[in-house]
């Protein structure tokens, strides 16, 4: 009993950065049509962000509000940098959607060999408040304290966004975008104002899931974004591509079977799960388990 | 070139100067001629219903003067305002609405939130995005207003997307209304509507041209709708205007006659 709890908490922690990930993904894919291969680059920002900062940011450290401000720092990073790429190279190929793709995938490694060439390819040990490395009891399981504080923040950003798309005007555009650009641009909508900012909060996202990552890991290194990019891609096509509780279902799905099944079955069996839900779920229902944004 | 005198009510104050004019307007796309130097104009508060055989060019037109295809060759005026380069959606600000041949609302919105998205747009409430959408606002009135004036505001908060075709059509033009264009373009608010709905549809275009003044170019295969609302007919063929005139005078022009070889009109 005690190990099944671990394991679903653990793997519900899982989910909870592949949430972050995906959701940031979805929005950006379901409102402009881009597949944004530079996420994960965002995601080893945001941890490099994080890491830099408890280190040399004045007020900032590895501990309590000092650790939260190295985050918010992370996090601010990361959301300029996804800004700057966004108004940059994003939006003068507008429409443009291979031209897109080759642009983000050519930052992702281009942004990924910039971090290693400055910090190294070794990984770094990652800052961990006292608070996560030790564990609470629950049903008999000594779950470390790290997997609440990934399923928390995850539940925080997907309440956030829900609310956002659901009772902002902004959110109103978006959601209507995601459904029809075309449309929106004819009721005299400039829907590309809304890019930068979905790029933006998909880039604080990523970069949340950076630091959290981080902390589970105990380390960061430079190609952690794009490994995990990959599980994040499987959420959103299983997710329904554009939606974010479609997203977040299918976080929670993936990251419990992949869980498991490295438990139970043997280590790397996890991924081959994955693979084949992904199959499983395009197979019978091809859209994705749900089409609808928010 | 209108010779309505009666000004209907909400009208411009200049009726005389056409609100739309279209000079030499051409479109070619990999050589192919699909709209042929089409020239007219549109007085304020006119009915103008647009007719031809099927790739006459009669959405290419409605596609041009929207923007959403390149213009090659004339200029499309807008209340005395060159638009011929504009972007849709600034088109659209200068108060150019139009409608799709397919149905096109938001599935996934509510009835409500599809008209408001446009009222929105109107009342440049954009520009303050974080603001929450709250029920007694400004955009919120104009959306009831809007359902109101077709017939849906019963239907407000259910999904657009339940909404039967011709409701749906309905909804399209709550929309437009919402975003208050001084021209209408409607591409065949008819097409797959149910015929015990055409009636219903046809009175919501009548009113909204009569009662709220708007001028209306639509684009039309039952005649039979048209020849109860339209103050003038526009035929195109092969990309070029064939004949505009009062509906009873091109019905009988030989020449839109044999364009239709024998079709009824």
């Amino acid at each position: 009993m005690d190990t099944v709890v671990l394991l679903a908490i653990t793997g519900l922690g899982l989910a909870a950065l592949y949430f972050l990930v995906a959701s940031g993904l979805s929005l950006i894919f379901g409102l402009m049509g881009v597949l944004n291969f530079a996420h994960g680059a965002f995601l080893t920002i945001g941890a490099y962000g994080t890491w830099w900062a408890s280190d040399h940011l004045p007020g900032a450290g590895s501990t309590g509000w000092g650790f939260v401000s190295a985050v918010a720092f992370g996090v601010a990073v990361g959301t300029l940098v996804a800004a700057l790429i966004e108004l940059a190279l994003i939006r003068p190929l507008y429409e443009r959607h291979i031209e897109q793709v080759l642009v983000t995938v050519g930052l992702s490694l281009a942004l990924v060999a910039l971090v290693r060439a400055v910090w190294g390819a070794d990984p770094h040990p990652f800052p961990r408040p006292e608070w996560t490395q030790r564990t609470t009891s629950v049903l008999g399981a000594n779950v470390p304290n790290d997997r609440f504080l990934l399923i928390g923040s995850a539940l925080v950003v997907l309440v956030a966004v829900l609310a956002f798309l659901r009772f902002t005007r902004f959110g109103l555009i978006i959601r209507a975008g995601v459904e029809n650009r075309a449309m929106v641009t004819a009721l005299g909508i400039d829907v590309r104002k809304a890019f930068t900012l979905v790029f933006a909060i998909g880039g604080a996202f990523a970069a949340l899931a950076g630091a959290l990552g981080g902390i589970y890991l105990g380390s960061i290194s430079p190609g952690q974004g794009t490994s995990l990019l990959i599980f994040a891609f499987i959420v959103v096509v299983i997710g329904g591509m554009s939606s974010i509780t479609g997203a977040a279902v299918a976080a929670v799905l993936v990251g419990l079977v992949q869980q498991f099944a490295n438990y139970y079955a043997a280590s790397g069996v996890g991924d081959l799960s994955v693979v084949l839900l992904l199959a499983v779920v395009l197979l019978t229902r091809p859209s994705g388990l749900t089409a609808r944004v928010a | 070139m209108s010779t309505r005198t009666d000004a209907a009510p909400g009208a411009r104050p200049a009726a005389g100067a056409p609100v739309l004019q279209v000079a030499g307007l051409t479109c070619a796309i990999g050589g192919a001629v699909i709209v042929d130097d089409v020239s007219f104009d549109v007085a304020p508060g006119e009915f103008v219903a647009v007719i031809g055989p099927n790739g006459a060019g009669k959405t290419s037109l409605f596609n041009l003067l929207s923007g959403l295809l390149p213009v090659t060759g004339g200029t499309v005026t807008l209340d005395g305002t060159d638009i011929t380069g504009a972007s849709p959606s600034a088109r659209a600000r200068r108060g150019l609405g139009r409608t799709f041949q397919a149905s096109s609302v938001f599935a996934g919105l509510t009835v409500r939130e599809n008209v408001r998205l446009a009222a929105q747009a109107k009342l440049g409430g954009s520009m303050r995005p974080w603001q929450r959408v709250r029920p007694d606002d400004a955009a919120h009135d104009v959306a009831t207003r809007s359902l109101e004036r077709v017939g849906l505001a019963r239907r407000a908060e259910g999904l657009a997307g339940a909404l039967s075709h011709g409701d749906k059509r309905k909804l399209e033009l709550a929309i437009l209304l919402a975003t208050d264009p001084a021209v209408v373009l409607l591409d065949e608010p008819m097409a797959g509507v149910s015929i015990e709905d055409v009636a219903g549809l046809t009175e919501v275009i009548a009113d909204v041209h009569r009662e709220e003044g708007k001028t209306v170019l639509m684009v039309e295969h039952h005649m039979d709708v048209l020849l109860g609302l339209a103050d003038r007919v526009a035929v195109m063929h092969h990309g070029r205007l064939l004949a505009l005139d009062t509906p009873s005078r091109v019905t009988s022009d030989p020449a839109v006659q044999q364009a239709y070889l024998g079709e009824e009109l």
